[in-house]
């Protein structure tokens, strides 16, 4: 593949694209204090995701993807280094502007869907809408074709616990494109699913990767890394390899 | 925040409470009482104080009202000794002239007597008095006209009623101009007054009575001396007073209580015995008063232990549900909701719950006041700014109460918040 270098020298492992990176990790480790002993969740990463590119991050329990992935989804900042979203050093922000980032960039899919049970489906969609302050009326109708791009136009009114889990994730993922991110991150998003149902969802972020999304899943299962462009395998906090 | 997301977060509250029904209205009561006696409370208060101004009106909160009080004694003593007791001339002229804070005196003989009127007849109570009594017992002038000097200096047999005296002698007759009788004497009716006796006022008859016939006191004197013969349970009991009843106006109200004063020294050193009262309308008022501020502070502070009892209640409730929604929070913070905008979702939740418990609370407070009217007879107004208090009361209470949990919900990590389980 082209639109990939790997550079080995020294502990840092990058990767550029064609593209202008929309992501970009700059020696970024995360230390978590656990009483005297630090553990380092991520022992200074580099790396770069190109705009519209598709990555898996793959490797052991305990070697760091979830930390990575909520660094990447700014729901943490890293101990030290820099993380570049879409041009912008977003590593020191506050709070609110983190929160703000979250608004306007990034869609998130986790692995237990955590849709609000309380909400209709209709309402669960509109959510990112409703803290980017839309109208009722223009969040309604989009609220509309989210929920027909995923195949649930005809479920607006149910609760999330009348739907199957594959329904759920739809949800979930109609959810993530409301607010029309840069990126979508993906934690385990097939992994409370069954295989085949686990496909249709798999299809329907190849989809959103074709139409520009910049998509990063986590997931251990190599026939869902199958489906991104790029995995990356971590280990004891480092990048492993990419491939 | 503009209207529109507030709006929209006020329904959300309001949805998000229609949950879980039975347990928003448990959470409530504390309010809805707290909101409910405050309301109650200060009707109760306000109905009693409006009472006590309008009774201490009608005795003329200026005034000191002096009554000759038959002693003990006189009362249980052979009949056919002759009592005498109360009020003299002298007094009179005595307060007049030595007591400088005095601007009036007015001086009335109590006559109960009966009259007629062709076939009609009625239990009277004959007040001779002077025209200033007009002046310090205020009562509407239905018709006619009052007692006047002319009346004095004449010793006319004229008579001022009052109006149910009035209508149960003349009913329909033309009432001016016509004549009643009492003893052997007519009484031509020159005016006719509207009597605001309405029962004693802290314990102090009011100086008028509905069965009243004002006429002059030069012409009472005349007509009926000091000597007053009533007959009760069959024998005649005899009693000579000069004066029974003397309404003194005072220049200044700052001067009432010492002017009392002056007005009891002076009775004293000149009556052997107690056979007088002086009543002070304004003490009463403040003893009215100082009465309902001992009952303000009881009530107000079962009010606020109410109110803080709720307070808790639903502050407990809402950290309750604080770590039941848990995940929620952990969604909304993930999904880019500021720390600020949970605070305020979960704040407007306890404002509405509150608010909701201080509208039921108000409809309480009106109702209640209108019960103890009903049943005890105490007079009630609800006032318009306990309406106003209340609402902002429990608004406070919302805020006070629920910006702990709310904020406790907006510090928990997301990342924490979504592994929630
Ligand atoms: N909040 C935390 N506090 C302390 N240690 C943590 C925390 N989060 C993760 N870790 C540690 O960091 C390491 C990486 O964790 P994580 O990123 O969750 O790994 P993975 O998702 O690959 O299983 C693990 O050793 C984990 O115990
Ligand atoms: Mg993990």
């Amino acid at each position: 593949m082209k639109d990939i270098q790997t550079q080995t020298d020294s502990d840092t492992v990058t990767a550029a694209t064609e593209s202008e990176a929309m992501v970009r990790l700059e020696d970024v480790r995360k230390i978590y204090e656990m009483g005297s002993e630090q553990v380092h969740a991520l022992a200074g990463v580099s790396v770069e995701f190109g705009s519209g590119s598709f990555w898996a991050i793959m490797g052991p329990s305990g070697s760091g993807k979830s930390t990575m992935l909520n660094l990447l989804g700014c729901l943490d900042r890293p101990t030290s280094g820099r993380y570049i979203l879409s041009g912008q050093d977003v590593s020191r922000l506050e709070d609110d502007d983190l929160s703000q980032i979250r608004l306007t960039y990034l869609g998130f899919v986790f692995q237990s869907f955590n849709l609000i049970a309380q909400l209709t489906v209709r309402e669960n969609i509109e959510l990112p809408l409703f803290y980017l302050g839309w109208e009722s009326r223009e969040s309604a109708k989009r609220a509309l074709e989210l929920a027909t791009q995923v195949g649930l136009e005809d479920r607006l009114g149910h609760r999330p616990a009348e739907l199957s889990g594959g329904q759920q994730q739809r949800v979930a993922i109609a959810r993530a494109l409301a607010n029309d991110p840069h990126v979508i991150l993906a934690d385990e998003p097939t992994g409370n699913l069954d295989s085949s149902t686990g496909e249709h969802i798999m299809e329907l972020l190849r989809d959103l990767n074709k139409q520009g999304k910049t998509i990063v899943i986590v997931t251990h299962e190599p026939e869902v890394a199958r489906w991104a462009h790029h995995r990356l395998h971590m280990h004891d906090g480092l990048i492993d390899r990419i491939d | 925040m503009n209207l529109h997301r507030f709006l929209r977060l006020v329904r959300l509250g309001i949805k998000t409470l229609l949950l879980h029904k039975l347990r928003s209205m448990l959470t409530m009561l504390g309010v809805v009482f707290g909101v409910g006696s405050v309301i109650a409370m200060l009707a109760v208060g306000t109905g009693a104080s409006e009472e006590a101004q309008e009774q201490i009106r009608r005795l003329g909160s200026q005034n000191i009202i002096i009554n000759s009080v038959q002693p003990q004694e006189d009362q249980s003593v052979e009949r056919v000794r002759m009592s005498i007791y109360g009020l003299t001339y002298d007094d009179e002229r005595r307060i007049n002239e030595t007591i400088p804070s005095v601007s009036r005196i007015v001086p009335a003989k109590l006559i109960p007597s009966d009259a007629r009127v062709g076939g009609r007849q009625m239990e009277l109570r004959i007040v001779g008095t002077t025209p200033g009594w007009f002046d310090l017992v205020e009562r509407e002038l239905l018709a006619g006209r009052r007692l006047q000097e002319s009346d004095m200096t004449g010793n006319s047999n004229v008579c001022v009623l009052t109006e149910r005296s009035a209508r149960r002698l003349l009913a329909t007759e033309e009432v001016l101009g016509n004549r009643i009788r009492v003893g052997a004497n007519y009484y031509e009716v020159v005016g006719i007054i509207r009597s605001e006796s309405g029962g004693a006022a802290g314990g102090v008859q009011t100086p008028d009575q509905e069965i009243d016939a004002y006429i002059p006191m030069t012409t009472a004197r005349e007509r009926f001396g000091d000597i007053v013969v009533r007959s009760r349970e069959g024998s005649r009991e005899r009693s000579r007073v000069e004066l029974h009843q003397m309404v003194v106006e005072v220049d200044h109200i700052d001067n009432v209580q010492s002017t009392a004063l002056a007005i009891e020294n002076m009775l004293e050193r000149f009556h052997r015995r107690e056979d007088y009262r002086v009543s002070v309308p304004l003490a009463l008022l403040r003893q009215a008063e100082a009465t309902q501020r001992t009952f303000n502070i009881v009530l107000g502070s079962i009010a606020g232990i109410s109110l803080l009892v709720g307070g808790i209640g639903i502050m407990n409730i809402m950290l309750a549900s604080v770590t039941e929604r848990t995940r929620e929070i952990g969604i909304r913070r993930a999904i880019g909701a500021r720390r600020s905008q949970i605070v305020g979702q979960f704040l407007i939740e306890t404002i509405v719950l509150s608010s909701t418990g201080g509208l039921i609370g108000i409809a309480f407070g009106v109702t209640i006041p209108q019960i103890i009217e009903y049943f005890a007879g105490m007079p009630t107004i609800v006032p318009f700014y306990a309406i106003a208090l209340s609402l902002g009361i429990s608004v406070a209470v919302g805020i006070i109460f629920g910006l702990y949990p709310a904020i406790r919900a907006a510090k928990l990590d997301p990342i924490v918040a979504l592994r929630y389980e």
